[in-house]
């Protein structure tokens, strides 16, 4: 089983997770489930009203404006990294937390590398599915390894602009 | 200059640490080197033909003389005894053993240098006009913007993964030495009519396989707004680049494909959503602004009859002064440039010694700034009058004296077989070749301003695309070949190249290039250069010229 670390206050550590992520054609389990956006899109309905926590997991050329209406139903958004190279996941989680207010778990799957924690970290990720044998431990030193930070993004670090003007 | 503060340097002290780590748990094969080499790019450490390149970015082309010592201290210690200057205005060291690149960032940290972002697909080091701040024609000091630029790109979180690497220049001023329409962003600053300062925005210029002119997708953008737009266009980009084929990844094909108007659109509709909050405190812009302050220059006469008297005793001195001295925007001072491209040199490489030199020359001379060109040539941008026999003395004892800016022999020339694991034929001999060819600098003189630039493969670092006489090297069934292009410019007038006729062998590269300037000569009519000329006469008589005898 993959292992899930999980970022809280500030801290990573190892997870254990409760939602079962389903494929299009897997049946359906109970308790916490993440889905593709069209199958939640088909079943959203039932899912939710049950009162089950769901997911809903984005592929890279999926837009997230598409579930925005969606966002307070949800518990958790899962980006999916197919390359690491592969960098629009980290548009997506900065628009979910920047721009349309999600406050549950932003959960990165796919290709998912220690060397990526920096900048997943502070695009708005606090959950990651690593794909290199990683953890809890790796990604705290990985994410802390800048001191500083030149820009405002999607985690609550202060800019250097910031730091300079006190 | 700016300097870096204690934010900066820890910065870049972490960043060394970080590689130094990367590259012990290489060497100890905890890494393989698929797994490493992301990582190394990420420092700009490239593996070429013979052995591990190091790009080190010199952020908008600007230097400290500590600085210049510093390259000059690695290349006599890590690497031959020298460097070599990019077209984006960055550094190379071609001889780099990977055990000691850790210690070499670490010596670049301690000088406030770096290779942060000198290669993979994030935002590349900013490039900008090596005249700012002595040049009278500029709005503003691109350098105020470029620093601007430098810290947010800085390990961006949104945009470091994008689908292809990412170039920007600016310019303040309207004689473009930066090659703004051949980025992917190029940003002219200037004021409006009411005062307001403000930039053109160009998008989607671009060299390699599919050259494109940058087009202009904003007139004037406010520029206190300039770092939210740029969010914009880059999330644009991010998001709908292609990614499946790496020919058609930059931003140039997504415009392409777009249309400039549509993809204007998308960035407007992007940039009204995210709104102010991306964009720099004016408080932020102010201090770096005031690291750019104006210099407080003396007030000099126009004109040196010391200087005057000692040209006219000395053709080496006018020549230089006629060519490699341009105008400063106050008076008794000037422009001095540094050609890399003496007879025989490989365009663009410095020797330590070469280096050590113009860094003692600006420290004495030349108020302590230098800067790189993507031209590949030095600059030292601030130079009394009265102090440019000394500067050209003290250039000429180590090789650096001369004459020929914007010469024909002023090539631009990429590294080519000779290092480049991707090409396809030599650069660097033709270029000096056809240098050699006009070696006679009152023919060279003669003939004017004349851009001729060489890529060893259809990738273009050479920038041939935008010369006014482009050589591309090919490859026909193993052998090296040359494909000639015509009317090129990466300037103002910016335009791409058109091809000649078919390649020619190495050994008949000059020959033609010969030719085309006889028949220039023959053609030109009053103050036109080449590629005057060229776009009033078009094409043919340059190819019946190449080409007559293989009819
Ligand atoms: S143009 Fe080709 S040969 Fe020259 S440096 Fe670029 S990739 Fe290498």
């Amino acid at each position: 089983m993959p292992t899930l670390i999980r970022l809280i206050d500030g801290r990573f550590e190892a997870a254990e997770d409760r939602f079962t992520d389903l494929a299009d054609d897997a049946e359906l389990v109970a308790g916490p489930v993440i889905l593709s956006l069209t199958r939640f899109q088909a079943e959203s309905d039932a899912l939710v009203t049950a009162g089950r926590q769901v997911g809903v997991r984005l592929a890279a050329s999926e837009a997230v404006e598409d579930l925005a209406y969606d966002l307070p139903r949800l518990a958790l958004v899962a980006p999916v990294f197919p390359k690491f190279r592969d960098g629009r996941a980290f548009t997506t989680a900065t628009l979910l937390r920047q721009r349309l207010g999600f406050t549950g778990e932003v959960r990165a799957l796919g290709d998912v590398l220690r060397e990526q924690a920096f900048f997943m970290v502070r695009c708005g990720f606090d959950s990651f599915v690593p794909a290199d044998g990683s953890t809890a431990e790796d990604w705290s030193r990985a994410a802390g390894r800048f001191r500083h930070v030149y820009q405002r993004a999607a985690d609550d670090r202060a800019p250097a602009f910031v730091e300079r003007a006190q | 200059m700016y300097r870096y503060d204690a934010i900066d340097r820890d910065f870049l002290a972490d960043r060394a640490a970080e590689f130094r780590g990367q590259v012990a748990r290489r060497l100890a094969g905890e890494l393989t080197e698929d797994q490493f080499k992301p990582l190394r790019l990420m420092n700009g450490l490239y593996l070429q033909l013979h052995a591990y390149m190091l790009r080190v970015a010199v952020p908008y082309g600007a230097l400290s003389p500590s600085q210049m010592r510093a390259f000059a201290h690695i290349a006599r210690t890590w690497d031959k005894g020298y460097g070599h200057f990019t077209t984006r205005q960055n550094i190379q060291f071609n001889w780099v053993r990977l055990g000691d690149a850790p210690d070499i960032l670490d010596h670049l940290a301690r000088h406030d240098l770096h290779a942060i972002q000198t290669s993979g697909n994030c935002i590349r080091n900013v490039t900008s006009d090596p005249y700012a701040g002595a040049t009278a024609d500029e709005a503003d000091d691109p350098r105020v913007w470029s620093e601007v630029i430098r810290q947010w790109s800085t390990l961006h979180p949104e945009f470091s993964f994008l689908p292809r690497k990412f170039k920007i220049a600016i310019t303040g001023s309207e004689a473009d030495r930066t090659a703004a329409k051949v980025h992917d962003i190029g940003l002219v600053v200037r004021r409006a009519e009411d005062g307001e300062l403000g930039f053109e925005v160009m998008v989607g210029g671009g060299q390699g396989r599919t050259p494109y002119i940058a087009r202009t997708i904003r007139q004037h953008l406010p520029a206190s707004r300039l770092l939210s737009y740029l969010d914009a266009i880059l999330r644009v980009y991010n998001r709908h680049g292609r990614r499946d084929n790496i020919y058609k990844a930059r931003i140039k094909i997504l415009v392409a494909s777009l249309g400039a108007e549509e993809f204007a659109r998308q960035v407007d509709e992007e940039w009204a959503r995210s709104g102010p909050e991306a964009d720099l405190p004016d408080t932020e812009l102010a201090r770096i602004r005031g690291a750019f302050a104006p210099i407080a220059f003396e007030a000099l006469p126009a004109r040196s009859e010391a200087l005057e008297s000692a040209a006219a005793s000395d053709r080496g001195l006018a020549r230089f002064l006629r060519n490699n001295v341009k105008a400063h925007k106050r008076p008794g001072y000037a422009i001095v440039e540094i050609a890399l491209k003496a007879p025989g040199a490989t365009p663009g490489d410095a020797s330590a010694e070469q280096m050590d030199r113009v860094a003692d020359l600006a420290e004495r001379y030349g108020l302590g700034d230098i800067r790189a060109t993507h031209e590949q040539n030095l600059v030292l941008p601030h130079v009394k009058l009265t102090d440019l026999a000394a500067v050209y003395q003290g250039l000429s004892e180590v090789g650096l004296g001369y004459p020929n800016i914007n010469l024909i022999s002023d090539i631009i020339a990429c590294p080519g077989l000779d290092y480049c694991a991707l090409a396809n034929a030599r650069a660097i001999p033709v270029a000096q070749a056809i240098a050699e060819r006009f070696a006679d600098l009152d023919r060279a003189e003669n003939v004017g301003e004349l851009k001729v630039k060489i890529s060893g493969c259809i990738n273009a670092c050479g920038h041939h695309h935008v010369g006014h006489i482009g050589v591309l090297g090919v490859d026909k069934k193993g052998e090296e070949y040359y494909q000639l292009s015509l009317g090129g410019s990466g300037a103002q007038d910016a335009s791409l190249a058109q091809i000649l006729g078919p390649a020619l062998p190495a050994d008949a590269v000059a020959d033609a290039v010969d030719r085309l300037v006889e028949t220039y000569l023959a053609l030109r009519q009053d103050g036109e250069r080449f590629l005057d000329t060229y776009r009033r006469a078009g094409m043919n008589p340059f190819k019946e010229a190449v080409y007559a005898d293989a009819h």
